[in-house]
């Protein structure tokens, strides 16, 4: 099996058994705060390093090419309120153009 | 039922569907095919966790770095199912499907139905996170279709795409100067990793952060 099947399944059965616990596991556990608040903080850390990795680098080496552009246009956009599809097409015209000039 | 609740649940669902694209072109464009695109979005159904997944395995991760990650970020939809159980109060086979809809979005509309009601409050779960799932897995698939018809994703922009879309999902959640703090430090720690590290792990990394953070408690 490739990697892509085995990180799909495995992905989908944990993510799966994660959410099914909330329905199980009583409701006086996990209210910890400092574990709520920690739980708040991973999507955000996690998140940023994806976009910081996804716009910069390349295997292993960091890199600034055209998806910089694009990554402003979306900062400016979201900074905008703009909606997500704009904030997505806009980022990937502006990455596209640049690609195409370049 | 109740006419706001259901308008709210509906279009909660049509915006999350845009989102259901992007999935499905940065899926392809990180080297899954079509059917596996679709697959993912059918049983992982979890936005962030998902572009998660393709984003490492994209970037040349291992499995174990993609998967990790995948589930530190579903981790709180477990916390959203401890505080939908109650209200939901589903047996059986309906609690699984219950599980498997519980998402940022049926979540958030069942919670701000709670002044109406409880009956408001499962009709506002069910039809966000049935719609949800619906329109995130139909336009998955034209999204995965559009990405195998452009070929190269740099031509089309799709390379900057992925990162917007992680950055649309992320900005919500910056809610004060503590969040985006941790947001910039969680970058620069990934890219220093990056020459040094296998692919992916300079991401789950960073979960390494948001402890220390969240440990420093609110301020």
């Amino acid at each position: 099996m490739s990697i892509f099947w085995i990180s799909l399944l495995v992905t989908s059965a944990l993510v799966f058994i994660i959410r099914f616990a909330g329905y199980l596991v009583p409701e006086k556990y996990l209210t910890n705060p400092t574990a709520l608040r920690i739980n708040t903080l991973i999507p955000i850390a996690l998140l940023s390093a994806l976009v910081a990795v996804q716009s910069f680098t390349d295997k292993a080496s960091i890199i600034i090419d055209q998806r910089m552009a694009g990554l402003g246009v979306a900062v400016i956009a979201l900074l905008l309120k703009a909606p997500f599809p704009i904030v997505v097409i806009g980022a990937a015209a502006t990455s596209a153009a640049i690609f195409h000039l370049g | 039922m109740n006419r706001a609740t259901a308008t709210q649940s509906l279009s909660v669902s049509l915006t999350v569907g845009a989102y259901g694209l992007a999935f499905g072109a940065a899926s392809v464009a990180a080297g899954f095919s079509v059917l596996q695109s679709c697959l993912i979005s059918l049983l992982t159904f979890s936005g962030a966790s998902q572009f998660a997944l393709v984003g490492v395995i994209g970037a040349g991760g291992s499995v174990v770095s993609a998967v990790t990650t995948a589930s530190l970020l579903g981790i709180r939809n477990m916390l959203y199912g401890l505080r939908l159980a109650p209200v939901i109060k589903a047996k059986g086979v309906k609690k699984i499907l219950a599980a498997q809809v519980t998402i940022d979005e049926s979540t958030g509309v069942a919670l701000s139905q709670e002044r109406l009601g409880q009956r408001e409050m499962r009709q506002g779960f069910w039809l966000t996170g049935v719609g949800v799932y619906l329109f995130w897995n139909l336009f998955t698939l034209v999204g995965a279709l559009s990405a195998q018809a452009m070929g190269n994703p740099a031509a089309w922009g799709l390379d900057a795409a992925v990162p917007a879309a992680f950055l649309g999902l992320l900005w919500p959640r910056m809610q004060n100067n503590r969040d985006r703090t941790l947001a910039v430090c969680a970058a620069l720690l990934a890219l220093l990793l990056t020459p040094y590290v296998a692919a992916g792990v300079p991401i789950i990394s960073t979960a390494v952060l948001a402890v220390l953070f969240g440990l420093r408690g609110r301020r």
